[in-house]
């Protein structure tokens, strides 16, 4: 198998992204000029039908199969893609590599999704703290209107595209596909029930694919290299590369595009360079935030969909966080739910009022107070927060780093209560 | 009054939505660009504008944490509190700002420099702990290096 990047081909750490000119000489744009001149909407969709792409926002949705929801009769007089660049996920640092990196990539994605779809105007949703990707963008987007990659007619076909960027104002619930359907209309970014499906009812009640970053800067590759080739990139069922990350006590934190599939321990031992001098490893949380904590016995799992899920997690967003022997276990649960808490939207109940009761008693363990029924109120909290009581994926996202941390590191929560304090507060930490 | 600078930045956007009220975020970004923060006259000159209640548009702009809705000092420091930045320092680095601003977080500096506030993960993990002034990510932060960061926002 080839040891092929496409994804980051182009990008050159610290350095300015390329030129619209070094992207067609890299044989950017060709994807969508063969697009628009040689196949019809539904081959596009095919296409990435057949190269098994799933979507890279966390949720793994196939990404042909989402299109196709979008009904392509002609009732709908207008239509929409979204990009979802508002990586807001803890520990996730990918989209920026993409967005800083190779701008024209994601906006020639942008007008092949939008074709599959026969969008008529695009959205770039743009975390507000990413202001050298916001500037790199607006200056590609100019660049690609100037070229007639992007407006009326784009390269003399029938197609047309407006692309917009729209910089948010914070919140995470921004991230989440409805919640960013609001914030885009300028309304508080709280979920929509589904169905309707954004698909057939989206923005402004049209329909709406909303993608992600990597998702979309995939497309422009498997039109040019066709869907057998993305597949043959993986180590497993799920096709493609992967941007992969490693942030916390490792030798070496960073990102890296590396074959779907790549062991936890090679990316952790090969490409972070393994735990820094005198610390161990404890456990991670193998896609961000959101996601359950494994430990050292699932170090062989395969960082795919299936495989994460099976070990007991989810691949979430590919960037692992890193809990190290130094670090208490009670207090980065603590930090984590203090962040869903927070950043609840106050829609739903088991979501706003059970991470507020969820941080406080964590903090009282934390701080020494706590008491051993403390544990199964822990444990009861995570199941009201489980899938099916709320109308976004927010809560049973903070429930699993939660179920998952009192079932690996009870021991270390018992030893907070037991000797009525943290153990490793010493080192420093107050936790606030 | 919305400045004319104001009011042509913000017509500009809306020719990018259905709505008139979907600009009602970038509106209080651009006028949040001008002056500062936003209050409740701008509020109700935007309001008016986008043809929408001060109390709508209040909610819209109290729900974002980017929409300063109080005075801000001449920089805003965001540091960020999340987990990847928690575990390599989050805390010693908040007791120095602290320290050496003499505020705590959510507070402004008494000679209206900094305002100090918390953020959420910035996305530059692999550099943690970060922080941001002005809109300058500042990565691999320390105790030690605080002080020739601080000194680039007079």
């Amino acid at each position: 198998m080839p040891d092929e990047r496409p994804l980051t081909q182009n990008i050159r750490p610290g350095a300015e992204p390329p030129s619209l000119q070094e992207y067609e000489q890299a044989g950017g744009y060709q994807a969508l000029k063969k697009t628009l001149k040689e196949l019809a909407h539904q081959q596009i969709t095919q296409i990435v039908k057949d190269s098994n792409l799933r979507g890279r926002g966390g949720a793994g949705f196939p990404t042909a199969m989402k299109w196709s929801f979008v009904p392509m009769d002609g009732s709908s007089t207008r239509k929409y893609l979204v990009v979802n660049a508002d990586e807001m996920e803890p520990g996730t640092f990918k989209d920026r590599l993409l967005l800083e990196g190779d701008p024209h990539q994601l906006i020639e994605g942008v007008v092949l999704a939008s074709y599959a779809i026969q969008a008529s105007v695009a959205y770039i949703f743009l975390r507000a703290e990413y202001t050298l990707a916001a500037a790199r963008i607006t200056q590609a987007l100019a660049e690609a209107y100037a070229a007639h990659y992007l407006g009326d007619h784009i390269q003399g076909s029938p197609f047309s595209l407006e692309c917009y960027l729209h910089v948010s104002a914070g919140r995470y619930m921004c991230g989440e596909e409805t919640g960013l359907l609001n914030a885009l209309e300028g309304k508080r970014a709280n979920p929509r029930s589904k169905p309707p499906f954004p698909q057939v009812s989206g923005l402004w009640g049209k329909p709406t694919i909303v993608n992600n970053v990597e998702t979309i800067s995939n497309l422009p590759h498997i039109i040019n290299r066709g869907a057998a080739w993305f597949r043959g990139l993986s180590k497993s069922k799920d096709a493609g590369t992967k941007l992969y990350g490693v942030s916390g006590k490792v030798k070496r934190p960073g990102c890296w595009e590396l074959p779907m599939g790549t062991s936890i321990r090679e990316i952790l031992e090969e490409h972070a360079g393994g735990m820094r001098d005198g610390v161990r490893l404890r456990g991670l949380l193998p896609g961000g935030a959101s996601t359950d904590f494994l430990v050292e016995s699932h170090l062989d799992t395969p960082m795919d969909f299936d495989s994460v899920q099976k070990a007991g997690s989810r691949l979430g967003t590919g960037t692992m966080i890193v809990l190290d022997d130094q670090t208490c276990p009670v207090g980065m649960t603590l930090n984590l739910e203090h962040f869903f808490a927070q950043e609840s939207c106050g829609w739903c109940t088991p979501c706003w009022s059970g991470l507020g009761w969820t941080e406080r008693l964590l903090r009282a363990i934390e701080a020494g107070h706590g008491r051993m029924e403390d544990l199964d109120k822990l444990q009861a909290h995570a199941r009201l927060l489980a899938p099916g009581h709320t109308f976004c994926a927010l809560a049973p996202g903070a429930a699993e780093p939660l179920q998952s941390a009192l079932k690996h590191f009870r021991n270390d929560f018992e030893r907070h209560i037991r000797e009525r304090r943290c153990p490793w507060s010493a080192n420093g930490h107050d936790h606030r | 009054m919305l400045s004319t600078a104001e009011r042509e930045e913000i017509e500009a956007e809306l020719t990018r939505y259905e709505q008139k009220r979907a600009g009602g975020i970038e509106a209080l970004r651009i006028v949040q660009r001008h002056r500062g923060w936003v209050s409740d006259e701008a509020l109700r000159e935007i309001g008016a504008f986008l043809d929408m209640t001060p109390d709508e548009l209040d909610g819209v702009a109290t729900f974002y944490n980017l929409v300063f809705r109080r005075p801000v000092g001449r920089h805003v420091i965001l540091l960020c509190d999340s987990v990847s930045c928690w575990i390599m320092g989050y805390e010693g680095l908040r007791r120095a700002l602290t320290n050496r601003l003499q505020i705590e977080l959510g507070q402004t500096t008494s000679d209206g420099r900094f305002t100090l506030l918390p953020i959420v993960c910035l996305g530059a993990c692999d550099h943690a702990p970060t922080l941001m002034i002005d809109g300058d990510l500042h990565r691999d932060v320390t105790p030690e290096t605080l002080d020739a960061i601080l000194a680039r926002y007079e």
